[in-house]
């Protein structure tokens, strides 16, 4: 089973966690038109590559970002919302 | 007395322990320490099983844990296999796959019908006419499979065990066993696991003539025992490679699931067999296994041998078994220059005559065995000149012509192999970070260079984890002389020369194969079922590689190899099970429901009754009667599985404002609102009660099913908004508990010394007060459309308020309902459940929420794409229906239909014994939604059943049972009885 690295918690199994997609800048609601609203809201490139997801701890529910090279399927580092990058 | 061969040192049999088992209906004896086969072999036996699909006589091949052709049932246990399987006392031992028993195998005919039988056949003249496949495929069942399913094996859980350790090394072979001691010399925590029991590999026996020399595995062994860091788990397998370290370790035990945080892979080699006529005569056996029976076990092979040889290791066999009682009545030398090392010098001291330039044409047999080979010399393109053969009596012949790497961990780890065409073999190109080999695996056969490799990989694995900072060189490698001939396959007329040996496949199989169009190595093995059998290719997928390069002119690097999938042996599937760890949340009132009678139903994670059960009263029955007891009287539920979740700081408010679409802001304390929340698209997601406790204190529920993920996805948003307010979880701390009823305002005031009346505590207040001596947080709420106080209370005080709530509810004909009776009650007032009521595409001006709406928020999640979706047209919308009969009921999912057409589909469904009527709710197309409109369902069997459109809710439209007062609860009681009374007659 891979591992995942909690920036609090440490290394552990991946099933303790749940992946909420990547990390993607909101439009502002009222000035952005309906079609950037919609793409924001329904379409993912879904390509492989470096990415940076929101991923939780269930147990102790942390959230927090990882960046992934998901054609690699290596996490190459993770760090709480708002802090800088490890 | 059992004959073996005298004791040398490293032999694996305890000659002080005889042990009796039976065989075929036959009594035999064997040691302790053999395995089936070598207690057969030994006791003379030469027919062991019959081969998969000809039926033909088999014997031992490898000894290495893929002589599937020696499968025996025990018992319930099946395709037990002789080669790697302990004998134990007393085993009733029935070789698989015969018809009337191994000797006198009616299906042998089947030998003799291979030239209608060939490769693709089943796929070819089975599949017209349609109608007579029932009958092959009952012939094919009968006569296809190994061994024999017994159904009422009973269940036996295996244990399953955690390990961590630094470096894992597999493979307890010379080049593993000096990995794992390099590495655990310089302190790290090593665990070493071989599949065999007892360590060494090859160092315990290829032993070229020298019978008792084993100085450096007695070497080894000492320093290995003499570390305390150094774990060495014999009879277990690794299993498979998965992310990160993680290896399965398979042992009679059980299965440890293993962490490292480096793994050396010191696998070793599978010797391969050469393909000729009758390669597979009971005494035709790779070189290893011959050893193997020799040093382990102690079992004289044969009597008078042949040697085929393409390596140095055939020379260092033929002096084994030369030196263990077997005549060798030649080596037969693929190659033409013959072997040059000191092993050819001995072969020749020792007067074993040598045919160099030559092969083994045929086997020739009788009476089940080999009784003879036929040798050629060979031309210069590898073919056998049968003008020259010379026929050389033999009971057993031994195949040493090369080794294909045991590298499935390897290839499942990531790493790249590519084929060295010095060696003739796979050998790693790229290995992935942390994962090293070492030994034959990694190419390597030289004992001296296997010590220097497993050094050096086990050097690699400690700068892996940043235990030594010295460098070193790689050592020179892989510079012996050629172990594995480059296509040791010889063709023959009369065919029978096996390629794979578990699903008897022949070369001319893979030349047809080739021939109609299958000549890619993954759509062979799939057509031709290469590799596919029990030992999943480990002596057949490096000659099928081989003879595809040979039809295709290319070399066997350009066609490459099959995934090596895990796992890597068979594993039980007894090891695998589970317990099937499936989290259960019991309410703490559970053992109340309990003693009431409850029947429970599963809701999200928890148990919750469904509904109570009574003597001689049906379900559906008590439902109603639970439902009119509401209506009627007074009724009690268990809410504790909604989610309880609390938010509080200055910006409390604004935080529910932005994460529901409602509006909280304006809400006085000690009030309540339904709260409806979407997600970012606009689609409902989850609903529930926000309560104002003080002014930065709201306390509010989720539904049950989603109470996990909606504090989950609060909690995110509340990282990224980073607002001034905290978010707790008391899912769990808090239970609640809802008395309804037109009584129940009564009942509830006499458990309480809180004002109660309907002007103190009025329909969608929220108070904190004592109940029962304990705090509770009471909300008035109208979910069943009776009046309602919801009394949220520490979970471990739930029991004490429920008891209260019942005592006190006594007079006034209280009675526990469950979620059925529930569902119905909020069905008639047409309250509609998240999840049920709704799918993934429902927003909320389809299901008629727009009311809990607040479109003129600055800001809430799914606000824009809502903007977007007001200004459409619904496609469909959320409409209750009624039927006046009780039966034939339509059912949830049922399609609504107009036209000929689907116009949409029932989500609700239940007989009202209140309103005397079948209600429901259902998405219908908008036009279809006016009040007394017919629709028609289309129910189980096809029948259209009709339902009128209805105005919600179907029950108490005004609301105005909720609001009840203390004076109008009797006049009240009166008129629902009356209406129970006529809708029960009804």
């Amino acid at each position: 089973m891979k591992l995942m690295p909690c920036p609090i918690n440490g290394w552990r199994p991946v099933s303790e966690f749940q992946y909420r997609g990547e990390v993607r800048e909101m439009p502002d609601p009222a000035s952005c038109t309906d079609a950037e609203w919609a793409d924001y809201v329904f379409n993912r490139t879904g390509s492989p590559g470096i990415k940076r997801e929101w991923w939780c701890h269930i147990p102790s529910n942390t959230w927090f970002i990882a960046e992934r090279d998901t054609a690699a399927d290596r996490v190459l580092r993770t760090w709480a919302y708002g802090e800088a990058a490890q | 007395m059992i004959a073996r061969l005298p004791a040398v040192p490293h032999e694996w049999i305890d000659r002080t322990k005889p042990i009796p088992f039976t065989f075929e209906g036959r009594r035999f004896e064997g040691l302790a320490g053999d395995c089936v086969t070598s207690a057969l072999w030994g006791a003379g036996e030469r027919l062991l099983g019959r081969s998969f699909k000809y039926h033909r006589p088999r014997g031992v091949l490898s000894l290495a844990n893929h002589d599937v052709n020696a499968m025996f049932q025990w018992g319930p246990r099946l395709n037990v296999r002789g080669d790697v399987t302990p004998l134990e006392e007393d085993m009733i031992l029935t070789a698989v796959n015969t018809v009337g028993g191994l000797d006198a195998d009616r299906a042998a005919l089947l030998d003799h019908m291979g030239a209608f039988l060939p490769v693709g056949f089943y796929y070819k003249a089975f599949h017209k006419p349609k109608s007579l496949f029932p009958r092959w495929e009952r012939l094919f069942r009968s006569t296809t499979g190994l061994g024999r399913v017994d159904f009422g094996t009973p269940r036996r859980p295996m244990s399953k065990r955690y390990l961590h350790t630094d470096v894992l090394v597999v493979g307890a072979g010379c080049a593993g066993l000096c990995a794992a001691i390099a590495a655990a010399e310089s302190g790290a925590q090593v665990v070493l696991v071989d599949e065999n029991a007892a360590p060494g590999g090859s160092l315990g026996y290829q032993r070229g003539g020298q019978v008792t020399d084993t100085a450096l595995l007695d070497d080894l062994l000492s320093r290995a025992a003499s570390l305390p860091n150094l774990d060495l788990c014999l009879g277990t397998f690794a299993a498979g490679y998965y992310a990160d370290f993680w290896v399965p370790l398979v042992s009679a035990m059980g299965l440890t699931k293993a962490r490292s945080r480096a793994l050396i892979v010191a696998t070793g080699a599978q010797e391969q067999p050469a393909v000729f006529r009758n390669n597979d005569l009971p005494g035709v056996m790779l070189a290893s296994a011959a050893q193997r029976l020799v040093y382990r076990y102690r079992v004289q092979p044969m009597d008078r041998a042949v040697v085929l040889a393409a390596n140095r290791d055939g020379y260092l066999a033929a002096l084994d078994l030369a030196a263990n009682g077997v005549e060798v009545a030649a080596i037969v030398d693929l190659r033409a220059e013959g072997e040059a090392s000191e092993a050819g010098a001995a072969v020749s001291e020792a007067g074993i005559e040598v045919l160099k330039g030559y092969c083994v044409y045929e086997g020739l047999g009788g009476g089940d065995r080999l009784q003879s080979a036929v040798v050629c010399a060979m031309e210069a393109n590898g073919v056998a000149r049968t003008s020259s053969s010379r026929t050389l009596r033999c009971d057993g012949l031994v195949m040493s012509v090369g080794w294909a790497p045991a590298a499935a961990l390897l290839y499942q780890a990531g790493a790249a192999m590519r084929f060295d065409e010095a060696l003739q073999q796979f050998v790693p190109e790229r290995l992935p970070d942390g994962v090293f080999a070492a030994g034959r695996v990694n190419g390597v056969y030289p004992v001296a260079q296997k010590i220097a490799d497993g050094r050096f990989a086990a050097w690699e694995a400690l700068a892996h984890l940043g235990r030594t900072s010295q460098t070193r060189a790689r050592p020179v490698l892989r510079d012996g002389p050629r172990p594995s001939h480059a296509y040791p396959i010889f063709e023959h007329p009369k065919g029978k020369n096996f390629v794979d040996f578990d699903e008897d496949l022949q070369l001319k199989d893979f030349f047809n194969a080739a021939q109609e169009g299958f000549d890619n190595i993954e759509l062979l093995k799939r057509y031709s079922t290469v590799g596919m059998g029990p030992s999943q290719g480990k002596h057949s997928n490096l000659n099928a590689i081989r003879i595809l390069a040979r039809i295709r002119g290319e070399p066997c690097g350009a066609v490459g190899s099959t995934t090596a999938r895990p796992l890597y042996h068979p594993v039980s599937l007894g090891m695998l099970a589970g317990r099937g760890f499936s989290p259960v949340r019991r309410t703490p009132l559970h053992s109340r429901h309990e003693a009431l009678g409850a029947v429970f139903m599963m809701a999200g994670n928890w148990l919750r009754p469904e509904y109570y059960r009574q003597p001689r009263k049906s379900r559906a029955e008590l439902i109603q009667e639970e439902a009119l007891a509401v209506r009627t009287a007074v009724g009690l539920i268990d809410v504790g599985t909604l989610g309880k979740l609390e938010v509080r700081g200055p910006d409390a408010a604004k935080f529910l404002e932005q994460v529901y679409a409602g509006c909280f802001a304006d809400m006085q304390v000690g009030a309540t609102r339904y709260a409806l929340m979407v997600e970012e698209s606009g689609v409902v997601l989850d609903d529930g009660v926000v309560a104002r406790l003080a002014p930065e204190v709201f306390y509010f529920t989720t539904t049950t099913g989603n109470a996990p993920s909606i504090y989950r996805e609060l909690s995110r948003w509340h990282v990224l908004w980073g607002l001034d307010c905290g978010l707790v979880n008391l899912t769990g701390a808090l239970n609640g508990i809802n008395v309804a009823g037109p009584c129940a305002r009564a009942v509830f005031r006499a458990v309480t010394g809180m004002d109660v009346s309907a002007a103190a505590f009025p329909f969608l207040a929220a108070r904190v007060g004592i109940v029962a001596g304990v705090e509770v947080r009471v909300m008035r709420v109208g979910f069943v459309g009776e009046v309602g106080f919801e009394v949220h209370v520490a979970a471990d005080h739930a029991p004490a308020v429920w008891d209260a709530l019942l005592q006190a509810g006594h007079t006034y004909g209280i009675r526990p309902f469950g979620v059925e009776a529930q569902r119905v009650l909020r069905l008639e007032k047409g309250h509609l459940i998240v999840g049920q009521d709704t799918d993934g595409l429902t927003q909320p001006f389809d299901a008629g929420l727009g009311w809990a709406v607040r479109m003129q928020k600055p800001f809430f999640v799914g606000q824009r794409s809502l903007a977007i979706l007001k200004e459409r047209p619904p496609k469909h919308v959320l409409a209750g229906f009624m039927r006046e009969t009780r039966e034939p009921m339509p059912k949830e999912g049922h399609l609504v239909i107009e036209g000929g057409a689907i116009a949409g589909r029932v989500t609700s469904v239940a007989w009202s014994g209140t309103l005397g009527r079948t209600v429901g709710l259902a998405y219908v197309a908008p036009d279809l939604a006016q009040p007394s409109r017919e629709i028609r369902i289309r129910a189980d069997g096809g029948v259209l059943l009709t339902a009128r459109v209805a105005r919600t809710p179907f029950y108490d439209p005004d609301g105005s049972r909720q609001t009840l007062g203390d004076g109008e609860v009797e006049r009240h009681q009166v008129e629902s009885g009356r209406a129970a009374t006529v809708a029960v007659e009804r």
